[in-house]
């Protein structure tokens, strides 16, 4: 009888570029990568030894970044909100990374919000880029990861999961899902030892604080290392800075029945 | 601002769902990462065929994934998980004949049929596999030398081949695919439909007693006396006793209740009823206590754990024969959740395999007694034993013999895999010397030579032209096919 089809390339064990060639245990992907946090931890990434898998939508910005990191960061273009075409792309990048350990989902916008704007429009696509992408990519890093019985998830939450503020209402409850999303993910991957850290920012030096009034500001490249090193640590629930649970302590404290009056 | 809300809902097209995942084998010591496609219905199915086609790629078949070495691992192409078509298409609570796609499993089929007076008529150890993989694999349970394996208990099945037929097949029609794809561990084409009989029962209890034996030789008598009167029969061996205990172990006997023996059937064909806690006096959960055995995962923990189940047996047999449940009794591990992870969990580096073999009644003594002697002398000792009594069955390949089969759980590790895989190899000399077989389900061991020596040439043959007729392109290949079959292509 005939010989079995001869399998093509996209079929075969992973087909790793030698560049990209690292030690399993140093191969991540980063799901908005092309600015802010994402772009810095891609650096810090690269710069710790590993190899990268960088998406972002604009793809100009992606290469400029890959370009500066040196070889071992492969980029894709890509629009979270497009959940279909995620199954395919995350094959492709684990194949050509030859493998994953950790996954950093830092995709997310916060447009402007007006004091009594109730923009459905805005508001859903800010639901399906902040958390159905964060749903779309953590499901399949899920499945691949909990199948080898090891990795980690990073999810970049907010310090602005924490209330329900009048100022920017789908933000922070885009930022809410993903907590109890990711915390749930941590639960359920626990016995295949599957990490999952969520990493709650307050003010970060990036676009989306420009132009605000903010303090205990940090830059993103501190912030990166920061969040490296708490995923490392296999935190659960962490802010960064740190010191930040102090915020989220008296936040959370005060009575709805004041906070409605606050604005912040 | 162009928006896509709509991207939340765009999940109408029906195409199979494809993820990228590191499939293994039940023991672990196998796996690779691959493209896993899950069909939910034929169309989807055919959808799988044809991108396979399109882009040469070879379809390993899956259901979910309980055979032990790596005959659902296909790391050269794309595996085809069947799972996700679940449905009973049919139930008879009359007649005990069920209609089911191939990815309902024996937990699903069970804990639907049950309160209506039924039970599989054949089981695994294990509740979790497909009715698909059972089928391709031609399981048996502890019952086999009385009623055969599930490929006797099957009418007809409809098969989707890669040529692109979908075929009834039954004892009557398509014969020879009847008795090849049963046993042709998915080789041939995808079960889209599996119409099997099931047994009445009277109770959802089993009347269970024990009988310690000292060695093989008493296990043996004991299970051919009693094969015409009991419904299971099992035995389990302590694989680390030598000499004149070579063998030694427990048989569990157990009878299904007659008519009125049950005084409330009702109460005990439930669900409810079957299952076992999931808590050990009702605080400790039974999945972590594999984190409890794996203190004992060592020659000298198991060696202390089985003399002590072979001490406990002659005192359990000293008790009057007992109730228990059928799920109880034929999946007790089941209720202890990922109890293998206590031989460690490294992906292909670490965890078990299960050397079982078959062989014919006359040489199974002295076959056996080998079989363990050689264990001993290579310091490989395995940590469970399970001997099972059998009679052959009509499928091409069937692992059934009339005879008995030995199945040997042996703990893997990077230090001594080498080693175990040369010791299998031995083992397997004997076995074949002695005209015995061997079972895919299990197998991770098995050469071509051994496998052509073992298994009847003109069957062999004629599986291999049937395969040549049905999937002429060589789509349906796992890594079990290409180790054990296709190198001995021409």
């Amino acid at each position: 009888m005939p010989q079995a089809a001869t399998p093509t390339p996209s079929a075969q064990t992973p087909s790793v570029r030698p560049e990209l060639s690292v030690a399993p245990g140093r191969r991540a992907l980063v799901i908005g990568a092309s600015s802010g946090i994402g772009a810095a931890l891609v650096e810090e990434l690269a710069r710790r030894g590993y190899a990268v898998g960088a998406l972002a939508r604009r793809a100009s910005e992606l290469d400029a970044l890959a370009k500066k990191c040196g070889g071992r960061v492969v980029v894709r273009a890509h629009d979270v909100s497009r959940f279909a075409e995620v199954p395919a792309l995350f094959e492709a990048l684990v194949r050509e990374l030859g493998g994953l350990d950790l996954v950093i989902f830092a995709a997310g916008i916060m447009p402007e919000v007006e004091r009594h704007e109730y923009d459905s429009e805005k508001d859903l696509k800010m639901l399906a880029i902040n958390f159905g992408g964060c749903v779309a990519w953590c499901n399949e890093a899920a499945k691949y990861l909990r199948a080898q019985r090891s990795g980690t998830i990073v999810g970049i939450s907010s310090i602005a999961g924490e209330r329900g503020r009048k100022g920017n209402p789908m933000y922070g409850a885009t930022k809410a899902a993903m907590n109890h999303y990711l915390e749930a993910l941590r639960n359920r991957l626990a016995e295949a030892s599957v990490h999952v850290c969520t990493i709650k920012p307050g003010f970060i030096d990036t676009v989306m604080t420009r132009g605000k009034k903010t303090f205990w500001l940090i830059g993103a490249d501190a912030a990166a290392r920061q969040i490296l090193d708490k995923a490392a640590k296999r935190k659960n629930e962490t802010f960064v800075p740190t010191r930040w649970w102090t915020v989220a302590f008296v936040v959370r404290t005060i009575p709805s029945a004041i906070f409605r009056h606050m604005n912040f | 601002m162009t928006t896509h809300p709509e991207t939340l809902f765009d999940w109408t097209a029906a195409r199979p769902a494809t993820s990228l995942e590191y499939a293994e084998g039940w023991g672990m010591a196998a796996g690779s990462v691959s493209r896993i496609l899950r069909p939910r219905s034929l169309e989807e199915l055919a959808q799988c065929y044809a991108l396979a086609r399109r882009e040469g790629v070879t379809l390993g078949l899956r259901g979910t994934g309980n055979s032990y070495g790596d005959a659902s691992l296909n790391g050269r192409g794309y595996v085809l998980d069947t799972s996700r078509m679940n449905r009973i298409l049919a139930w008879d609570p009359a007649t005990g004949v069920a209609t089911c796609e191939p990815g309902v499993t024996i937990e699903k089929l069970w804990k639907s049929i049950l309160a209506d007076g039924w039970w599989p008529r054949v089981v695994s150890g294990t509740m979790f596999p497909t009715l698909g993989g059972a089928a391709a694999m031609n399981i048996h349970g502890k019952n086999n030398y009385a009623v055969g394996t599930i490929g006797d208990a099957i009418r007809e099945f409809d098969l989707a081949t890669p040529a692109g037929e979908h075929l009834t097949c039954s004892r009557e029609r398509n014969a020879d695919l009847f008795h090849a794809a049963i046993g042709g561990f998915g080789m041939l084409g995808a079960f889209t439909r599996i119409v099997l009989e099931t047994k009445k029962v009277h109770s959802g209890d089993l009347r269970v007693r024990a009988k310690a034996t000292r060695d093989l030789a008493a296990m043996i008598e004991y299970i051919e006396a009693h094969k015409a009167d009991a419904d299971y029969l099992v035995g389990w061996v302590d694989c680390f006793a030598r000499g004149r205990s070579l063998g030694r172990g427990l048989i569990h006997h157990a009878n299904y209740l007659h008519q009125g023996e049950d005084p409330d059937p009702r109460a005990t064909l439930t669900v409810e009823h079957q299952e076992l806690p999931a808590n050990i006096l009702g605080v400790f959960p039974k999945d972590q206590v594999w984190r409890a055995l794996r203190l004992f995962n060592h020659d000298l923990g198991m060696r202390a754990i089985n003399f002590a189940k072979y001490r406990a047996g002659f005192l359990e047999e000293l008790d009057e024969p007992y109730l228990q449940s059928h799920a109880g009794f034929a999946f007790l591990l089941d209720y202890v959740p990922n109890w293998k992870w206590a031989y460690g969990r490294t992906p292909r580096e670490r965890g078990l395999i299960q050397y079982q073999s078959f062989v014919p009644h006359a040489a199974a003594l002295a076959t056996f007694t080998e079989l363990l002697e050689r264990c001993h002398a290579a310091g490989l000792v395995p940590y469970l034993g399970v001997f099972k009594r059998h009679r052959p069955d009509p499928f091409w390949l069937t692992h059934a013999v009339d005879g008995w089969s030995f199945a040997l759980d042996f703990k893997v590790e990077p230090s001594t895999r080498e080693r175990l895989w040369r010791l299998c190899h031995e083992l397997s000399e004997t076995v074949i010397a002695s005209g015995g077989r061997f079972y895919f389900a299990k197998d991770l061991v098995l050469r071509p030579e051994d496998a052509a020596r073992a298994f009847p040439a003109d069957r062999l043959a004629a599986f291999r032209a049937l395969k040549a007729r049905h999937d002429p392109d060589g789509t349906l290949a796992t890594d079990l096919w290409r180790r054990v079959f296709a190198p001995a292509q021409g």
